[in-house]
């Protein structure tokens, strides 16, 4: 019981400590891919201690939502890490507190506060950007609802520790080809979840073209910390889901011996970068789409997951 | 070989092919640039050829492997080629294929024709070599529907003459498990006449737009007379 605790907690520090780390050999690979040198992979955490150190300017006329998205926003992904499998194969302490779909909703809360500290600024940018991550969210959300049925459908749960023995233990269900489906199916929904290339470019600057980035502008000092910090664990964690429960569910430790835990933690990372290098060339290599082709995107994800499921519902 | 490998894992790589197979058959329908329509072709024709030698070795069949090597030869290297070769450059730029459809609701068409050939094959039962029709039949059927659905709204030349290869595609997908004894002296003879017809429609696809500077025969309905 007592070290089942311990790893859960020490799950919650892998993701708080490694999350920026993503996130700065993230932007150093694009930075490469771009033929240019980039900033060190050490960045996010400088910026995040520099925000961290300075002062916080809060407009007189937003209300206390504005002060408290940010904490809600940094606590949801630390929530959803007590869920899912970021280290260990078997279940930990609070494993059975919810399943993929609730911790899907965790982060929902996570980025609906975020959408009403957005509103609530009444910058002029903010409100926009908070309607169109709802619009990519409501496009997302029947997909995703349609993945974790399947998942339910294939692995007999949602509870990510249950559906990652599941593709462990039978090759079979693992080469089947709804888990091909489903794969990409989830992989389009990072990418709009997450606000990445083809729905959202995280590093552009121009403001009316923001969708996920304009809803942080106003913030400034702890706050804009505590913000970007989410991000990168937000990030952090749908990575770990999706590998680490439906593409690569192997390497994690089986027993509960500490080294083999401890182990744990640089083989998920190398999983991890690998997938980096799939994701810089996927936003390498597609452009932004235009606001009302998101649709498309999403669209098609849904149609993949749905296929996934008529073939399962049908497999002999 | 097949000791090597084992029966449960050919059978798994099977199923693999067969996901990523309906994965590009879906892929043609959405999307919307023309040379990527043509590498999804590619793509396709070379899982085919995958799914086929699978097929002969875990049959010990002769016929299959010379399928797989025949198609290898004509849809993935022949057939791109001829049509790299006959069809103007400028018309794989095309960015946006014209559709009689958006790609948002030809895609929901798309899956209920999934869907529809997933309760069709259904009811067909155990047919061919059980284990492996399970996963090519409906995928294979799939995609025939899926391409022929995909020739029925593109108004563009060379996309309609792509959706017409994705159908047949499906058609030998399905086909190697129903009958898996089938002549390779069958896929000789469709390995003549495709290549003939890419070249002949690539022709006639040079020639009109040459002629008009643009290949969406969608939009040529009248008669014009000199």
């Amino acid at each position: 019981m007592l070290p089942h605790i311990g790893y859960n907690l020490l799950q919650v520090a892998v993701v708080i400590g490694f999350a920026p780390l993503l996130e700065g050999i993230l932007s150093r690979l694009k930075e490469i891919v771009q033929s240019k040198c980039g900033p060190s992979v050490f960045q996010p955490y400088r910026d995040l201690a520099k925000l961290l150190c300075k002062d916080e300017i809060v407009s007189r006329e937003s209300s206390w939502l504005f002060r408290a998205a940010p904490y809600v926003a940094f606590t949801a992904p630390i929530f959803v890490t007590l869920l899912i499998p970021v280290l260990t194969g078997y279940p930990l302490f609070f494993a059975f507190m919810g399943d993929m779909l609730g911790a899907g909703f965790i982060l929902a809360l996570g980025g609906f506060f975020v959408a009403l500290a957005a509103v609530d600024t009444a910058n002029p940018y903010g409100p926009m950007g908070a309607s169109r991550t709802r619009m990519v969210g409501f496009l997302t959300e029947p997909v995703f609802l349609i993945v974790f049925m399947t998942i339910s459908l294939v692995a007999g749960s949602t509870i990510p520790y249950v559906v990652q023995k599941e593709w462990v233990i039978s090759p079979a269900a693992f080469f089947a080809p709804w888990h091909v489906l489903l794969l990409l199916a989830f992989l389009l929904l990072i990418l709009a979840e997450d606000g990445r290339l083809p729905v959202d470019s995280v590093s552009g600057h121009f403001e009316l073209a923001m969708i996920e980035k304009s809803k942080s502008l106003e913030y400034s000092g702890r706050g804009a910390a505590l913000m970007k910090w989410a991000g990168a664990m937000k990030l952090f964690v749908l990575m770990v889901v999706f590998l680490n429960v439906l593409v690569t569910p192997w390497g994690l430790a089986v027993s509960t011996a500490p080294v083999e835990v401890l182990l744990a933690v640089p083989y998920v990372l190398f999983k991890m970068l690998l997938f980096l290098l799939v994701l810089v060339a996927i936003e390498s290599s597609l452009a932004k789409l235009r606001l009302f082709r998101i649709s498309e995107f999403t669209g098609a994800a849904f149609v993949i997951a749905v296929v996934a499921m008529v073939s399962r519902l049908f497999a002999a | 070989m097949t000791a090597m490998l084992g029966t449960s894992s050919l059978l798994s790589i099977e199923a693999l092919t067969g996901g990523v197979f309906l994965l590009t058959a879906l892929g043609t329908v959405a999307a919307r640039q023309l040379l990527a329509c043509f590498r999804l072709f590619v793509l396709q024709s070379f899982l085919l050829s995958v799914s086929a030698a699978l097929l002969g070795v875990a049959l010990h069949s002769p016929h299959l492997l010379a399928v797989a090597a025949i198609t290898l030869a004509t849809k993935t290297m022949l057939i791109p080629w001829l049509l790299r070769r006959t069809v103007h450059d400028e018309v794989y730029r095309i960015r946006e294929i014209d559709q009689v459809l958006n790609i948002p609701s030809s895609l929901l068409l798309a899956l209920a024709l999934t869907g529809a050939a997933y309760v069709f094959t259904d009811s067909l039962g155990a047919v061919g070599v059980p284990a492996y029709s399970f996963v090519n039949l409906p995928i294979g059927i799939a995609t025939l529907l899926l391409g022929a659905f995909t020739l029925t709204v593109r108004r563009e030349a060379v996309a309609q003459l792509l959706a017409l290869l994705v159908a047949e595609n499906g058609v030998f997908f399905a086909g190697i498990t129903i009958v898996p004894d089938l002549p390779a002296i069958a896929e000789l003879a469709a390995a003549v006449d495709i290549p003939v017809y890419t070249l002949v429609i690539g022709l006639l696809t040079r020639r009109i737009h040459s002629e008009i500077g643009t290949t969406m025969v969608g939009r040529l309905v009248a008669l014009k007379e000199e």
